[in-house]
């Protein structure tokens, strides 16, 4: 993988630009922008700390392999069939937060006048997890905590998700399908009729489903968590690598992967006519790595690639 | 607990107008459940099942009239609604939404044992659509809590009629909150074509839609109330508002979705009857038709073909019938898109079977739309 191609950035909204080069690993590009560019970000964050806004608690995890397969749609040659299964590593460490942003959290980025005011109870207890959010919502407390905090703090994408989440990570093994799609058809909906009612529908205080191994609070419960990574459709057989990649549409992540259009801030309403939608959308945000952090790993890299 | 006390200070707090309740005061004498003794015909007792199943029944048959025999026990119950968890007290006939169908024969005689245990806090009584005289039975069927009654009336006419509870001053309350059903009144000979030709059903699945007013506290949180007579006043000012919290087939949102799909084979005859006892709704199976409707579900008109919508007015009870040709997952939704997908009238059907290339194929899965195409399309052309 080039230096290039991991800062190219999938979408346009002006505020999350910076944090779409940071955080992006490696996807095709809608808009393409030049790599240097990533480089001119700020060094060492300066610690400017706005009254009573305090840095959250945040989990930090070095590097390690885990096992992933990417998301989105895939077919073999006309047939839809799942992405391989991988071993992967993050390029740099994780920095996420322990739990998901609360109603509290969020009610202070809306009295700022930064984030909109949603429909979801306003007198739901300050230490539940902000429900109701669509991804623009999430993306606007992004833009608005890195303002005030200034550090950079953007969603995860759904590989660093799917690190953080552990033991808690469902593997989205789509069925396969032979030529008769209805058999495809029957076996998704009987895998989504047995995850009916794992979980208590309405938002529950932090913590209420424990901690992961990794120290991660609350993953994969009853809220489910919007990444930045964008819907892709790929067909494995095509030579050219062409995909379609709509960033309109982005991966949910939770007690499993879904596809959600940015705007959408309750996934059970309005829904498809089949399928079983997340009951809750949430969100909790990585504080991205300070470039000068990553030197060693991006000069790592472009030497392999220079060498390679 | 609720005391039988209790529960008739609880009615009479309630039934404005219902005069008799103290009467029940008096212990009350069961009568013998075999009233009909006047008539000197077979009898049957029937075992109802909860919905959307039927009871097993002859689609035809070689006997003479019979006495059927039915029992509706009245349950006031708080029931879950939705996937949020919003409560509703609901009244029902056998403890079900819809409550239970009964089949019988055109010229059986419907003898029917109405119950109201002292559990219960109101008065009910029934009125069937398919009876005639005394409002449909209503009024000889009042029954308190503690009493039990029996009605009998002659299914002189054939097709789906609705019944439901029908007390004086309380009526639509009773109708929304769960109480009402469908009888199935069938031609001995079976059902038939226009032309004459025979009917027959594999599978017969009952559907039962209704209109839900929860009323909702000062923050847009639906309330939750503990007897049907603490939220008669809020759920009344809902209701007289005319628009539904929720439109729900078979009691509640997903009653017939995910498990409790309802399922079929590839060319299996799916018999589909719905009621709705209040007001109108449009059934549509997304992929499929209806090969033979009866829309107002009264089997001596013939039946429309190869439908796509059929309407069921409010009070009625109507009949499809259709053979499914494609496997795959089917929604069977009230047409009116927003009650089905926002308010609930969603039900599923799992089809299994071999898909037909015929009938249906992708031809091309969908990819990045070509060059020339685009060049077509930024022309301002059609391409193609
Ligand atoms: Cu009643």
């Amino acid at each position: 993988m080039s230096a290039a191609a991991e800062t190219t950035v999938l979408h346009a909204h002006t505020e999350t630009l910076r944090n779409a080069l940071l955080g992006l690993a490696g996807a095709t590009a809608l808009v393409s922008v030049v790599g240097a560019l990533a480089f001119g970000l700020p060094g060492p964050a300066k610690e400017a700390p706005a009254a009573g806004i305090e840095t959250p608690a945040l989990v930090e995890l070095k590097p390690q392999p885990f096992a992933y397969r990417p998301a989105g749609d895939f077919s073999q040659a006309g047939r839809p069939t799942n992405a391989a299964l991988r071993t992967v590593s993050l390029d740099r460490p994780l920095a996420i937060m322990m739990h998901q942003v609360t109603v509290g959290e969020y009610q202070r980025c809306v009295t700022d006048g930064a984030c909109p005011r949603v429909a979801a109870d306003q007198r739901a207890p300050a230490d539940q997890p902000m429900v109701g959010v669509s991804w623009r919502d999430a993306n606007a407390y992004a833009a608005w905590l890195s303002a005030k905090l200034g550090t950079t703090w953007r969603l995860p994408t759904d590989e660093e998700w799917a690190f953080a989440a552990g033991s808690r990570w469902h593997d989205d093994v789509q069925p396969e399908g032979g030529v008769d799609p209805a058999q495809r058809w029957l076996a998704r909906y009987t895998q989504e009729s047995e995850r009916e009612d794992v979980a208590q529908r309405a938002p529950l205080p932090v913590g209420s489903f424990g901690v992961n191994e990794k120290g991660v609070l609350d993953i994969a419960g009853n809220v489910w968590e919007w990444t930045e990574s964008c819907f892709v459709r790929r067909d494995l057989a095509a030579a050219d690598g062409t995909q379609t990649v709509n960033c309109g549409v982005r991966v949910v992540q939770g007690s499993h992967r879904t596809y959600v259009s940015d705007f959408v801030r309750d996934a059970r309403a309005g829904g498809c006519a089949v399928g079983k939608p997340p009951s809750n959308l949430g969100f909790r945000l990585v504080r991205e790595t300070p470039a000068w952090k990553r030197w060693p790993t991006m000069m790592a890299r472009l030497l392999k690639g220079a060498v390679g | 607990m609720i005391t039988r006390r209790n529960a008739l200070m609880g009615a009479a707090m309630t039934a404005l107008t219902f005069t008799t309740a103290a009467r029940a005061e008096a212990p009350t004498k069961v009568m013998t459940p075999a009233a009909g003794g006047d008539l000197n015909l077979p009898r049957e007792k029937v075992k109802l099942v909860t919905p959307p199943f039927v009871h097993p029944h002859e689609q035809a048959t070689t006997k003479g009239p019979m006495i059927k025999e039915f029992t509706l026990v009245i349950e006031e119950k708080k029931v879950v609604i939705d996937e949020q968890g919003t409560t509703f007290q609901a009244m029902t006939f056998n403890g079900s939404m819809p409550a239970p169908m009964m089949v019988v024969h055109q010229g059986d005689y419907v003898e029917l044992t109405l119950i109201n245990p002292e559990t219960n806090t109101m008065p009910h009584n029934i009125d069937f659509h398919a009876a005639t005289g005394a409002l449909g039975g209503g009024a000889l069927t009042h029954v308190n809590p503690g009493e039990q009654v029996v009605l009998r009336f002659k299914a002189d006419r054939t097709g789906t009629f609705v019944y439901h509870c029908a007390p004086e001053g309380m009526i639509p309350w009773h109708v929304v909150s769960g109480m009402s059903g469908t009888i199935m009144v069938l031609p001995r000979e079976g059902l038939k074509t226009a032309d004459g030709k025979a009917l027959k059903y594999d599978k017969i699945y009952y559907v039962g839609e209704y209109d839900l007013y929860v009323p909702r506290d000062e923050n847009g949180k639906y309330k939750d109330y503990d007897t049907p007579g603490e939220a008669y006043a809020d759920t009344l000012e809902v209701m007289r508002g005319l628009v539904p919290t929720h439109v729900v087939f078979n009691g509640k949102v997903g009653a017939l979705t995910g498990k409790n799909a309802m399922t079929a084979k590839v060319g299996e005859t799916i018999m589909l009857v719905h009621s709705q006892a209040n007001r109108d709704t449009r059934p549509h199976l997304i992929g499929g038709h209806g090969d033979y409707v009866w829309e107002t579900g009264k089997f001596d008109n013939p039946p429309e073909k190869n439908l796509e919508t059929w309407f069921i007015r409010g009070g009625s009870a109507g009949a499809a019938l259709y053979t499914f040709k494609q496997p795959g997952i089917y929604a069977y939704v009230n047409h009116n898109l927003i009650e089905a997908a926002e308010l609930g009238a969603t039900a599923h059907f799992k089809v299994e079977g071999k898909w037909n290339d015929d009938l249906m194929k992708q031809v091309k899965p969908p990819q990045p739309i070509p060059p020339q195409v685009q060049g077509a399309l930024r022309k301002g052309m059609i391409p193609g």
